[in-house]
């Protein structure tokens, strides 16, 4: 039992994210995430705005079930599953965070600098947040899909759009975190 | 009967993100500076089992709850479009070590300043669609 309440290891990580893709797939639907951000947006009163949030948003009704028991989900693994949610990161990485004045890596689940309480009323981390959140939803929607869509999904159909899509996302990110990190913190 | 399926593979889907630590800032973090294999060990074992189940599923014809044959649309072909667009998104994944995914997770977990990165994520959403038709794709 123990071992549930510690970080699960990769290896049954994997393969439980593959199962909830093909649960979704016997479903009739299909293992995507940020498509629920344009149903939000359409459900807002966005397809009064741009052609591209006009359509049928009852159509994704399901997905947003989803995202509901991913929160729930969510709240569960942290409340009832979770013993001490700090993440046991590798020793380099602490002392490459602790360098950027990240005091919190390795003894928390999230940087408490960005994701404690405190950041709401920091410009700084708020606008770290807002700019991330932002590329996030934009990005994802130019690509057509997010790691779900694309780095699960699109690459067990082996689309070439969906390889192009994830070296996309890891030039992105290497990027931010080998050159703009160190100009940002 | 439907919808308690869903909930039910979203409720996995949550445990399965917050306990594999996916969900967490650091793992994407350390991810980008390739100092653990975890990241890539869970997205290359759920690369591995899906391709072979997709295989399966399309060798053998195989149908869904409904009786329908199962499908996969392809993606459409172009360049640009995923590679600029999965370059903005990285770009954001990296900073706010957050996927469209796990941003629920962590909103359900307490996380309360995640809520910035949803609602940030939807404006970003709802900017591409007035841009879409003046961006390449």
């Amino acid at each position: 039992m123990d071992l549930i309440y510690q970080g699960w290891p990769w290896y049954v990580a994997g393969p439980l994210i593959a199962l909830v893709m093909f649960l979704l797939i016997f479903m009739g639907k299909q293992f995507g995430m940020s498509s629920n951000l344009r149903t939000l947006c359409t459900m807002c009163g966005a397809d009064k705005t741009a052609g591209f949030f006009d359509f049928n948003w009852r159509s994704q009704k399901w997905n947003l079930v989803v995202i509901l028991g991913a929160a729930i989900g969510g709240f569960i693994a942290m409340n009832f599953l979770t013993a001490d949610p700090a993440v046991d990161i590798n020793p380099d990485t602490v002392a490459n965070l602790n360098e950027l004045g990240f005091a919190s890596a390795g003894e928390a689940y999230l940087p408490s600098e960005l994701y404690g309480m405190d950041a709401l009323t920091d410009w700084k981390a708020l606008a770290i947040l807002i700019i991330g959140g932002f590329l996030i939803g934009f990005g994802a929607r130019w690509a057509g899909g997010c790691t779900s869509g694309h780095a699960i999904s699109g690459l067990s159909n082996l689309q070439l759009p969906s390889l192009i899509a994830v070296v996309g996302f890891f030039i992105g990110g290497l990027f931010m975190i080998h050159v703009l990190f160190p100009l940002i913190f | 009967m439907r919808v308690v399926g869903y909930l039910v593979i979203g409720i996995m889907f949550g445990i399965v993100m917050f306990k594999s630590e996916a969900a967490s800032w650091f793992r994407i973090y350390e991810m980008f500076r390739f100092e653990s294999f975890h990241m890539y060990g869970i997205i290359g074992s759920a690369l591995v089992i899906g391709v072979l189940g997709t295989l399966l599923i399309k060798k053998n014809g195989m149908k869904d709850v409904q009786g329908e044959p199962i499908t996969f649309q392809p993606k459409e072909k172009s360049f640009s479009r995923y590679m600029f667009g999965g370059i903005i998104f990285g770009l954001g994944w990296a900073l706010a070590g957050a996927c469209p995914g796990p941003i629920y997770t962590l909103i359900g977990a307490g996380y309360i300043p995640v809520i910035v990165v949803f609602l940030a994520a939807l404006l970003g959403t709802f900017v591409y669609g007035l841009l879409r038709d003046k961006l390449p794709h």
